[in-house]
C-alpha cells in the first residue's frame, strides 16, 4: 500500500541545505502496523510529514525518492489529488493535542468538517460524530459535542483528535508521538485505545516515537532510524530480542525496566566517530 | 559563518546595517531622506547667510506668473510669480523641522509618562494608562486643529502640539519594557545591590526600550510632515510668507486644472518625504525584531 | 458574557468621564481671547463683554465651568456662539451623514484590508508581500486632501461626474431607489480615500499576526485534513487572527473622522467633519467641546462593540 522509496528531503539554511533525510525507504502493506523509533533529531516526524507533503517549503527541500501510495506517487502528484488522499485516505495525530485542535472552533465543527469533506455520503452527521467520540472512548459524548477544545483534558483532546482522524475512514493513521505530551496513566490507555481501534477497523497504522518501549503490543514491525536514516528494519518482537544495529541495542538498553538495579540509567552517546 | 568580516551579525548594529543591505527599498529610502535633510538643512543653513537658492522664494514677479515648468524655473511659477522650486526647498526645512521636533517632544513626554506607569504601577499605572485609552479616541488631527486654531499658528505651537497629541504609543512602549524588565534577574539583583530607582531606569531598563523607541520616533516623523502639511493647506500651518509645502499647494487649488505643477510638485513631495520615512522606519523595526 | 460587557462598560464610563475633562481643558485652557469679535476691539463695550462672560460662565472658577459645560451638555442647552443654536443640535443633524460615510470607510478598509493582509500573509517574504507593503505605506503616505482634491477637481471638473454633496444636484429621479443609489454613489468616493489608510493600517497588522497564526500546529491540522488553502487560510487561521482587526477598529474610528475634516470640506459633505472646520474658523468654542466629546464619545461606543464583537468570535476572551 505504501512503499517510500530512497527519500531525500532537507532544510535550507543561510549557510545552505541541512539533510534531514538520506534516503529512507519503508514499506507498509494494507492493515499493517509499523512503528518508527529514534531519538529526536533522527528524522523520524520529518518522515512521517513527508508522506502527504506535509512539510513547509520553505524552508524544507525534497530533494530526491519517490513515496508510492496505493500505485500513485504522492511526491509528484497534483495538490488536488493530494488533498483528497490527506485525511480521507491517510490521517495523522499529532504530539501536542492541547494546539493542535483550533481553539475557537467547537470540537462538533472540526470533526464535521472533516466528515463533510471526505464523506459526503453521511447524512446524519452528528449521529456520526457521537459513534465516534464514543469509539475512542468520550464519555456521554452528546453532551460535549458543542464544547470547545480547551474545555477537555489533555488525553480527551488526543481523543478527540483520534475521533477526528478516524471519522474520515482513512486506509492509513500516521501517529506522531501520540503520548509524548501526555501523562504516564493516560499514555497507556491511549495507547490501548489506539490498538484496539486498529484491530476493530483493519486500519494501517505508523507509529513516530522516541520510546522503544511502547512499540509492543502496538507495532509489527519496527524500524529504526538514526540521523536521517533507517538503520534496522524488521518484525518488532524479532528486533527487541535480537538487535542487529549498536544503535540499536543502546537504545533497548535505554528502557528502564522495573527490577533493574543498576545505579544510573545508561544513555545514548554519539555513535559518530 | 559568515563572510562579511566588517558586519558582525549578531549586534544591533549589525542586523540594521545587514538588512538595509539587502533590502533595495530600504536602501532608497535612506537615500532620499538623506536628499531631504540636505535639501533643507542646506536651504535654511544658505537663506540664514540670506543667500537664496536658485531664486528668493518671496519675490512677486507678476509678469511671471503662472508660467509651466521651463529650464529658468524649473518647476514653474505660482499665481504670484515666485519660483516653485525655491518655496519648495524653503518649504521642505519647515517639515523637516516639524517632523524632527514634534518626534522630540512627544519622545519625552511619552517616555516620561511610560516610564512612571511602569515603574510605579498600581494607580499610577492605572491613571496614566485609562488617560492613554481616553486620550486616543480623540481624533488626533481635529485635536491638533482645533489647539493649534485657538492657540494661534506658529512652528512653536505646531510642534508642541502634535507632540502632546502623539506621545501615546511611546508612552505604551516604554511601559511594556518597564512592566517585562523590572522582574527580570538583573533588574532584581540591581535593586539588592541598593542601586537607586532612576540609576535602574537609565542604566538597565532604557538601553533595552532604546530599538522599539527608535522606530517609533522614526515612525512618528512622517505622522508630524502629514499634519503639518494638512495644517498649512487648511490656512493654520505656518503662516504666509513662509512658503510650505502645504501652502503651495493651498495657492494653487483653485488653479488646477491650469496650473497643475502647483500641487503636483508640492504633493508628490509630501508623498515621498513620508513615504520614505515609512519604509525606513519599517525595515529598521523588521531589523531590530528578527533574530539574524 | 454579560461579566464580560458589564466590565467593558463600567471601564467605558471611567473613560467617558477622563474624555469630557480633555474636552473640556483643551478648549478653555488655551489661552486667546474666547470672543468672536476680539479681545481689544474698543467698539464692544466693557458691559457687552460682561454680559457675554457671564451668559457663557466665564467668570467662574474652571471647575464649576466644567460642571456648567457639562449640565449644558447634556440638557442640550449647550448654544453656539456662532448663532446661539444649540450645539446638540446641529451635531446631531450631521450625525446620520457622518455614521453613513464613516460606516461605509470601515466595511471598505476591512474587507480590503483583510484580502490584502491575508494574501501577504500567505506569501510573506516573497514579492508578492514586499509590494503588499509598499502599496500599504503607500496609501498611508498619501496625504488626504491632496488625493481629494485632485480627484475632486478631475472627476468634476475634468470630466463632470457628479460627486459632491450628498446627492446629484439637478436631476430628478425615476423612483426611491434611484435616488437612494444616487447617494451611495455620492458615499463612495469619499469613504473610499477615507478608507486608504485604514486599509493600510489593517492589512498591515492582520499580516504580522497572521504569519504568526499560520504557523500554529493547528494549521497543520486543517491541511493534514486535506482542506484547501483557501479554507485554511480564511477559515482556521483568520478566525484565530481577529484581534488586530478588532484593536484596529478602535484606532481606526477617530482616524476616520480626523480624515474627514478636510475630505467633508472638500466634497461639500454635510458630516460632522465639516461641522468641526466651520468651528474652528469661527472660533465656536461651545461647539468645539461639543464636538471634540461628542466624537471622543462615538468612539468609546464603537470600542465597546468592537470588543462585543470580538468576544462573540473568540470563546477565549469571555474568560478574562
Amino acid at each position: 500500500m505504501l512503499k517510500i522509496e530512497n527519500l531525500k528531503v532537507g532544510f535550507s539554511t543561510p549557510e545552505g541545505v541541512n539533510p534531514a533525510l538520506r534516503g529512507v525507504s519503508l514499506q507498509l502493506a494494507k492493515g499493517e502496523s509499523l512503528a518508527i523509533v529514534g531519538e529526536s533529531g533522527s528524522g523520524k516526524s520529518v518522515t512521517a510529514l513527508a508522506i502527504t507533503r506535509l512539510l513547509q517549503t520553505p524552508p524544507a527541500v525534497y530533494q530526491g525518492g519517490s513515496i508510492f501510495f496505493e500505485g500513485q506517487d504522492l511526491l509528484k502528484a497534483s495538490d488536488a489529488e493530494l488533498r483528497k488522499v490527506r485525511g480521507g485516505r491517510i490521517a495523522y495525530i499529532f504530539q501536542e493535542p492541547s494546539t493542535s485542535l483550533n481553539p475557537v472552533y467547537t470540537i462538533r465543527s472540526q470533526i464535521a468538517e472533516m466528515i463533510q469533506l471526505h464523506r459526503p455520503d453521511v447524512h446524519d452527521i452528528d449521529s456520526e460524530i457521537i459513534h465516534w467520540l464514543d469509539a475512542v472512548g468520550i464519555a456521554d459524548p452528546k453532551s460535549r459535542l458543542h464544547d470547545y477544545p480547551h474545555q477537555f483534558s489533555g488525553g480527551m483532546q488526543q481523543r478527540v483528535m483520534i475521533a477526528m482522524a478516524l471519522s474520515a475512514r482513512p486506509d492509513l493513521l500516521i501517529a506522531d508521538e501520540p503520548t509524548t505530551a501526555l501523562d504516564v496513566t493516560i499514555q497507556k490507555q491511549i495507547l490501548d485505545k489506539l490498538s484496539q481501534l486498529q484491530r476493530d477497523l483493519g486500519m494501517a497504522v505508523i507509529l513516530i516515537t522516541h520510546n522503544f518501549a511502547i512499540i509492543s503490543g502496538l507495532a509489527r514491525h519496527v524500524a529504526v532510524m538514526y540521523r536521517g536514516e533507517v538503520v534496522e528494519y524488521g518484525e518488532s518482537r524479532q528486533v527487541l530480542r535480537e538487535p542487529r544495529h549498536p544503535y540499536t541495542k543502546a537504545l533497548i538498553a535505554c528502557i528502564p525496566r522495573l527490577g533493574d538495579h543498576r545505579r544510573r540509567l545508561p544513555t545514548i552517546g554519539s555513535l559518530q566517530q | 559563518m559568515s563572510n562579511d568580516s566588517k558586519i558582525t551579525p549578531s549586534t544591533p548594529t549589525g542586523r540594521i546595517l545587514r538588512r538595509f543591505h539587502a533590502d533595495p527599498l530600504a536602501r532608497i529610502s535612506v537615500l532620499i531622506i538623506v536628499l531631504f535633510a540636505l535639501f533643507a538643512g542646506g536651504t535654511a543653513l544658505l537663506s540664514s547667510f540670506n543667500l537664496n537658492w536658485p531664486f528668493d522664494p518671496n519675490i512677486t514677479n507678476l509678469e511671471q506668473k503662472l508660467e509651466p515648468p521651463s529650464s529658468h524655473h524649473w518647476l514653474g511659477t505660482d499665481n504670484l510669480g515666485r519660483d516653485v522650486l525655491s518655496r519648495m526647498l524653503h518649504g521642505s526645512s519647515i517639515s523637516l523641522t516639524v517632523g524632527l521636533i514634534a518626534v522630540f517632544v512627544s519622545l519625552t513626554i511619552g517616555i516620561v509618562v511610560g516610564a512612571a506607569a511602569g515603574f510605579f504601577g498600581g494607580i499610577t499605572d492605572q491613571i496614566l494608562m485609562r488617560s492613554v485609552d481616553a486620550l486616543l479616541c480623540f481624533p488626533t488631527f481635529f485635536l491638533i486643529l482645533t489647539a493649534v486654531a485657538l492657540l494661534g499658528p506658529s512652528l512653536l505651537n505646531i510642534v508642541v502640539v502634535i507632540g502632546l497629541v502623539s506621545w501615546t504609543g511611546t508612552a505604551r512602549l516604554v511601559r511594556a519594557e518597564f512592566l517585562t524588565l523590572r522582574e527580570t534577574e538583573y533588574v532584581k539583583g540591581a535593586r539588592v545591590l541598593g542601586q537607586k530607582s532612576w540609576t535602574i531606569i537609565t542604566r538597565h531598563i532604557l538601553p533595552n526600550a532604546a530599538a522599539p523607541i527608535l522606530v517609533t520616533a522614526v515612525l512618528g516623523i512622517p505622522d508630524a510632515i502629514l499634519s503639518e502639511a494638512g495644517l498649512s493647506f487648511l490656512g493654520f500651518g505656518v503662516q504666509p510668507p513662509q512658503a510650505t509645502w502645504g501652502n503651495i499647494i493651498a495657492d494653487g487649488k483653485t488653479y488646477l486644472l491650469d496650473a497643475w505643477w502647483l500641487i503636483m510638485f508640492p504633493g508628490l513631495a509630501i508623498l515621498i518625504a513620508s513615504l520614505s520615512f515609512y519604509l525606513a522606519g519599517d525595515a529598521l523595526r523588521e531589523a531590530a525584531e528578527s533574530r539574524n | 458574557m454579560t461579566s464580560f460587557i458589564l466590565r467593558r462598560l463600567a471601564l467605558s464610563v471611567v473613560l467617558l468621564f477622563i474624555i469630557s475633562i480633555i474636552s473640556f481643558f483643551i478648549v478653555t485652557l488655551t489661552p486667546g481671547s474666547p470672543y468672536p469679535w476680539g479681545e481689544l476691539n474698543p467698539k464692544i463695550s466693557a458691559e457687552v463683554k460682561a454680559n457675554f462672560r457671564k451668559k457663557f460662565h466665564l467668570d467662574r472658577p474652571l471647575p464649576e465651568q466644567y460642571a456648567f459645560i457639562m449640565k449644558d451638555l447634556f440638557k442640550g442647552d449647550l448654544r453656539s456662539i456662532k448663532d446661539d443654536r444649540p450645539v446638540m443640535g446641529k451635531i446631531m443633524e450631521r450625525l446620520p451623514a457622518t455614521l453613513a460615510l464613516n460606516f461605509t470607510a470601515i466595511l471598505i478598509s476591512l474587507s480590503f484590508g483583510t484580502l490584502l493582509g491575508v494574501y501577504a500573509a500567505r506569501n510573506a517574504g516573497r514579492w508578492q508581500d514586499i509590494v503588499c507593503s509598499f502599496v500599504a505605506f503607500l496609501f498611508i503616505a498619501l496625504p488626504g486632501f491632496w488625493i481629494s482634491y485632485l480627484i475632486a477637481i478631475i472627476l468634476v471638473k475634468g470630466f463632470g461626474v457628479p460627486i459632491l454633496g450628498t446627492h446629484s444636484y439637478g436631476i430628478a429621479f425615476p423612483n426611491h431607489l434611484a435616488a437612494y443609489l444616487d447617494t451611495i454613489w455620492h458615499l463612495l468616493v469619499p469613504a473610499t480615500i477615507l478608507a486608504l489608510g485604514g486599509i493600510a493600517s489593517q492589512s498591515r497588522y492582520l499580516r504580522a499576526t497572521m504569519i504568526g497564526t499560520i504557523r500554529e500546529d493547528y494549521i497543520r491540522t486543517a491541511r493534514a485534513k486535506g482542506l484547501p488553502e483557501e479554507t485554511v487560510l480564511y477559515k482556521h487561521a483568520l478566525r484565530n487572527s481577529v484581534r488586530p482587526l478588532v484593536t484596529g477598529i478602535g484606532l481606526l474610528l477617530p482616524a476616520l473622522i480626523s480624515g474627514s475634516v478636510i475630505i467633508e470640506s472638500i466634497f461639500a459633505y454635510p458630516g460632522m467633519g465639516r461641522l468641526g472646520y466651520e468651528a474652528v474658523l469661527e472660533r465656536d468654542y461651545p461647539t468645539l467641546v461639543a464636538l471634540n466629546f461628542v466624537v471622543a464619545a462615538l468612539v468609546l461606543l464603537g470600542n465597546l462593540l468592537s470588543d462585543i464583537l470580538y468576544a462573540a468570535v473568540d470563546p477565549r476572551v469571555r474568560l478574562e
